[in-house]
């Protein structure tokens, strides 16, 4: 089976080379079900093909395997090969895409039916899916990279998929050139591997990072530069600001790829490559850094949201945050379940969430639901989970992953650290949006939009949705395939001490949050207006709001200053020079024919006048 | 002999699409589309030493040149006419083929006045440029260097658009006034070449021993160097560029953008390099940091602009400085990356340019800010407009990434400055590539629009089917560069080895600055 897995990536590709081009040979739209049943069928077989390899490969032992499809690139000592390398990693990501991925694409096909770009809507997805696959199947970097810039593309293509409305075209190319930005950092940081090791494959590069001796500088160089990209791909701060715009796209796009796929990447990355990130303690320090305060500052701002997606977006940026957390406190398989039990719960969220707008006729202002309990069951049963989860409310799977981050976030401190409390300070924060979030739309007063709901949900998406609520919650029972993987992680080698403090209070910690949001809604405190004139409603809140005002500052230091000079410079000041030049010599020109006057006195004195000149010349010389 | 036959397929096919104006209206058109695929099906003459190629048989297995031809031509001062044919013209050579069929195409409706007059030049141009890719005596080189030149210049002067005259002008004295910089460091060569060896000739691979001194050599170099950096184009020798690819016919453009412009690279890649490597090695910094600036100062005069046409010539000039500094970097991946731009490149922007072109046809503006909605009215040509536009910002499988990609990987030990601020030339491709398509397909259409009163067509077969075939192989490139980089193998091994003799640090053991900048006279 294993010499199949290259048709893992093959299938969705070739469902999105059917889908694109029936373009070509067709006037007609092709009918909407044979584009679901091409879209959502590749993504099935792939899924398919990927649990029977999962099982041959876990009879055998976990045993990591390498197939070549063929040598890509192979010149002046570059190699990189269009080759797949699977283990228990892999195989964990491989899972999540194409099952949770199989999910979305079978509710996509009820939630887009009747749109104008059905097919077009499918064929994106299905090149999202193959290049995603692509992405965590890359034996070398040059491929990662590959499939790192093509789910930017298609990030790019979903996000803008409405194209009739301009402002989802200029939200879609945020999207692509901030994380853009995060990519070049990370192309610069495989010029320095290439460099310095000779060579893109992964474990080639893991196994001489990991070896004694190796240069710490350049370890934490291009650590660093690889934390780039996955800050970009991934929305950790600083280049975060662009997965709350991303929201424009259709409501299963952000569930597949802006929360349980293609944002995770950068995770994936950090992952892959942990023997480099390990081999130097500052690359370490940063990634926890970065993660703890994104998950914190993200947190507050998903708390003051009042669009329903929003709330997921910052939400997801806030949990993708605890994974880099874990990560850089050297948890590797808790931030990697953490990826896994996210992805059930908030593609849960997504879709539930989708649902409602449907549901609401793209109403997505949480403040205009409400009493939607009775009105929308299996949506709301979604909503309970999902919030459950992402709460970490005990046994959820959320709360799995997530206590075990914190908890080996205390061990790797020895003790209390201001990037632990920043950790539990979030879980409590994350207790509140969430229950908030399922207060206002499914509690309390019905509001303006509420009123006019028709369920939506059709058998093609509850039937997805009930399959992920058992996911999310079950979800924390799995046990991941990642001791040979992450050698040097204290949960796999059985090192792992449990400190009971920490424990409790991570424990605690969502349930205070849910404590504080119950209270707070009971006093009417997330009503609309509420507090608006307190010091918190008038300065903290908007500026929380507005994702603590990075877009702002990138526009003010960044954005005009390029479009100002750009538009100052448009036509090109290098050329003045050679304008220059034409009226130099077009002055002289004018000067030059000024002496030709056609009068025989003027020519017979400068004549003269000449003579003189030269025989006064040659007098003196 | 092939390479003759192909130019005097193309000088006769002119002369012939130029009388056969008189018979039929379209005469012409046929002509210069059979002259160019008779070409074409002359080079399948090759397959054999393409498939050895291909099938990774190693360089020094390889005759250098597939096909030699040499033959007296002015014995007295050691002109002859040679011509020759390796891996590396056959490439362009192809691609110049190519392209001009797709460029023959695109004028197909555009061109009414003087049909035949205008496939003459543009048959002649072709027959220049393949001149200019087999001549290996630098007279020889020379002559069909201005070959191209002539008609170009008619091209752009008689059936461009608005401001043709001052464009076609400039695009003249800017190309004749570097070119005789050439001509003289050619002349001089020769003459010192005399002076040493006592033998007079114009011959490429007798002049490779030259033994000058140094200064001597540099300054030469330098001839030859803003030449080609004219051509490439290089900032700040770049202003022509803009005016010649906005004012000419789409086939002008196409011709000018994709294949044109490649010559300049050719020439630093065949004659430079080879004739001066330590000069062009001591030269190397102040080149890469060139390359290094045109990216950048290229990609952001793209954003700046609003007329379509000259996002995409500026977006030229940002992409032919991956080839300066790949080049430069004096090393078998570097220059391999600089080749597959010039290929890749080649497809991607005569793609961009025949685009502009119908929709110019359409609309009669290239003004991006009256346009806006496109896609609504014609999917398809957005949908091929996006692949260009991605293909242009460099998206891993397709061809301009391959390109991209190496030139950074080979380049970066070599100078780290430069291809770290090449690197960030990688944001501004996406910012104008993407700005493009903002302004052009998404949001609504415009007012400005309606008033037009045939609704905008989607593309038509004629217009779609190049397109798509450069598309695939774009593609092709991209999944397989080995059809590039095996047939330019041993004219970039041969180089970097010239050039690394003379460099005494290898590409992966270099440590610090350049040793070359000590050269510099």
């Amino acid at each position: 089976m294993q010499d199949y897995i290259g048709w893992v990536p093959l299938l969705p590709f070739i469902g999105f080379v059917l889908l694109a081009g029936a373009a070509l040979f067709r006037k007609q739209e092709i009918p909407e079900t044979l584009s679901a049943i091409i879209g959502a069928g590749s993504v099935g077989l792939a899924a398919l093909l990927v649990a029977l390899i999962g099982r041959e490969f876990l009879a055998n032992g976990a045993e990591p395997f390498t197939v070549t499809a063929w040598q890509w690139i192979d010149t002046g000592g570059l190699q990189a090969g269009f080759s797949f390398y699977i283990d228990g990693l892999t195989l964990v990501m491989l899972g999540v895409i194409t099952g949770v991925g199989f999910l979305i694409h079978l509710y996509s096909a009820g939630y887009m039916r009747g749109d104008d770009g059905y097919r077009r809507y499918f064929s994106y997805l299905n090149l999202f899916v193959s290049a995603m696959l692509i992405l965590v199947m890359a034996d070398n970097l040059a491929l990662l990279y590959l499939g790192w810039e093509g789910v930017g593309l298609c990030s790019y293509l979903l996000i803008g998929f409405w194209y009739k409305d301009a402002a989802n075209g200029a939200a879609a190319r945020k999207a692509f050139i901030v994380t853009r930005v995060g990519d070049t950092a990370m192309a610069i940081g495989l010029c320095v591997l290439f460099m310095h090791f000779g060579t893109l494959d992964i474990q080639q590069i893991n196994g001489e990072a990991g070896a004694p001796g190796v240069d710490a500088g350049i370890a934490t160089l291009a650590a660093l530069l690889l934390l780039g990209g996955a800050v970009g791909k991934s929305a950790q701060m600083p280049l975060q600001t662009w997965l709350p715009d991303a929201m424009a796209g259709p409501t299963p796009v952000s569930a597949l790829i802006h929360a349980a796929t293609m944002v995770t990447a950068g995770v994936y990355l950090i992952a892959r490559t942990h023997p480099l990130f390990e081999a130097s303690e500052f690359a370490m320090m940063a990634v926890a850094t970065v993660g703890a305060l994104t998950l914190f500052i993200a947190g507050c701002s998903a708390l003051v949201q009042s669009d329903i997606k929003r709330i997921l977006a910052y939400s997801t940026i806030s949990q993708i945050g605890y994974m880099f957390f874990a990560l850089g406190v050297g948890a590797w398989s808790a931030g990697i379940f953490h990826l896994v039990t996210h992805a059930f719960f908030k593609a849960l969220l997504f879709l539930a969430a989708g649902s409602v707008i449907l549901s609401l006729h793209h109403e997505q202002d949480i403040f205009r639901m409400g009493g939607l309990r009775k009105k929308m069951p299996v949506t709301f049963l979604s909503f309970v989970i999902g919030c459950a989860c992402l709460a970490a409310l005990p046994f959820t799977s959320g709360f799995y992953s997530k206590d075990a981050i914190l908890l080996q976030a205390w061990n790797h401190f020895g003790g209390l650290h201001w990037l632990w409390l920043l950790g539990t300070l979030g879980a409590i924060v994350t207790g509140v949006y969430s229950f908030r979030l399922l207060l206002l739309v499914f509690f309390g007063k019905e509001g303006s939009a509420s009123k006019h709901c028709n369920d939506a949900n059709t058998a093609i998406m509850s039937g997805p949705l009930l399959v992920l609520c058992t996911l999310a919650l079950a979800g924390g029972l799995l046990t991941l395939p990642l001791a040979g993987v992450f050698t040097t992680d204290p949960a796999q080698t059985g090192q792992l001490v449990i400190n009971h403090t920490a424990e409790i209070i991570a424990i605690a910690a969502p349930l205070i949050g849910l404590a504080i949001a119950l209270f707070a809604f009971r006093k009417g405190w997330f009503a609309e207006n509420a507090g608006s004139k307190t010091w918190f409603g008038k300065q903290l809140a908007p500026w929380w709001r507005n994702g603590w005002g990075f877009d702002a500052a990138y526009d003010a230091l960044l954005v005009r200053p390029f479009t100002g000079l750009a538009g100052l410079n448009k036509s090109d000041i290098v050329d003045s020079f050679y304008k220059f030049t034409i009226q130099v010599s077009q002055v002289l020109h004018r000067q030059l024919s000024a002496t030709q006057t056609g009068q025989l006195r003027w020519y017979a004195m400068t004549m003269v006048a000449g003579s003189i000149f030269i025989l006064a010349l040659v007098a003196l010389l | 002999m092939i390479q003759i036959s192909i130019i005097s397929i193309l000088f006769a096919g002119g002369v012939l699409a130029w009388l056969s104006e008189q018979f039929r209206p379209d005469g012409s058109r046929w002509v210069s589309l059979a002259s160019i695929v008779a070409c074409l099906l002359l080079l399948m003459n090759f397959n054999g030493n393409v498939s050895a190629a291909l099938s990774g048989t190693s360089v020094a297995a390889q005759a250098q040149w597939w096909e030699l031809v040499s033959a007296e031509w002015i014995p007295r001062f050691g002109v002859n006419l040679i011509l020759g044919l390796d891996g590396l013209s056959y490439l362009l050579i192809l691609l110049t083929l190519l392209l001009g069929i797709a460029g023959v195409l695109a004028s197909w409706k555009e061109i009414h006045d003087r049909v035949g007059f205008f496939h003459f030049n543009y048959l002649w141009t072709l027959a220049g440029i393949v001149g200019v890719f087999t001549a290996l005596d630098l007279f020889l080189f020379f002559f069909f260097w201005e070959v191209m030149l002539i008609p170009m210049l008619f091209l752009i002067a008689i059936w461009g658009h608005g401001n043709r005259i001052y464009a076609a002008i400039k695009f003249f004295i800017f190309t004749q006034a570097s070119s005789l910089l050439m001509l003289f460091a050619i002349v001089a060569l020769v003459y010192f070449n005399y002076q040493n060896t006592g033998v007079v000739t114009f011959d490429y691979r007798q002049l490779l021993d030259h033994g000058l001194a140094p200064t001597t050599a540099f300054w030469l170099m330098l001839g030859f160097f803003i030449a080609f950096a004219v051509k490439l184009p290089a900032v700040p020798l770049h202003t022509w560029l803009p005016d010649a690819h906005t004012q000419a016919p789409t086939a002008g453009s196409i011709i000018l953008a994709a294949i044109l412009l490649k010559t300049g690279a050719y020439g630093l890649i065949r004659f430079m390099l080879p004739i001066f490597p330590e000069a062009s090695a001591a030269f190397a910094p102040v080149a890469m940091a060139i390359g290094a600036i045109s990216i950048l100062y290229g990609a952001k005069l793209a954003f700046a602009q609003s007329d379509m046409k000259r996002l995409v010539a500026y977006s030229s000039v940002s992409h032919m400085g991956f080839v300066l500094l790949g080049i430069f970097a004096l090393n078998t991946l570097a220059i391999q990356g600089a080749i597959m731009q010039m290929i890749a490149h080649g497809l991607s922007t005569a793609g961009l340019f025949a685009l502009v072109g119908m929709i110019q046809e359409r609309i009669h503006t290239r003004e991006m800010d009256r346009m806006g909605g496109l896609w609504i009215k014609a999917p398809r040509m957005a949908a091929i407009a996006l692949f260009f536009a991605v293909a242009s910002l460099g998206l891993p499988g397709l061809g301009n990434f391959i390109a991209e990609f190496t030139v950074l990987l080979g380049a970066f030990p070599t100078n780290r400055l430069a291809t770290v601020l090449a690197a960030i030339g990688l944001i501004g491709a996406a910012v104008y590539a993407l700005i493009m398509m903002q302004k052009v397909f998404f949001g609504k259409t415009r007012d400005q629009q309606a008033d037009e009163p045939q609704a905008f067509a989607d593309v038509t077969p004629r217009e779609s089917v190049p397109l798509l075939a450069m598309a695939l192989l774009l593609v092709a490139l991209g999944l397989l560069p080995k059809l590039v980089f095996n047939l330019s193998a041993p004219s970039a091994e041969t180089i970097a080895q010239a050039a690394q003799s003379v460099l005494p640090s290898s590409r992966l053991a270099d440590t610090g600055a350049t040793p070359a900048l000590r050269q510099w006279p």
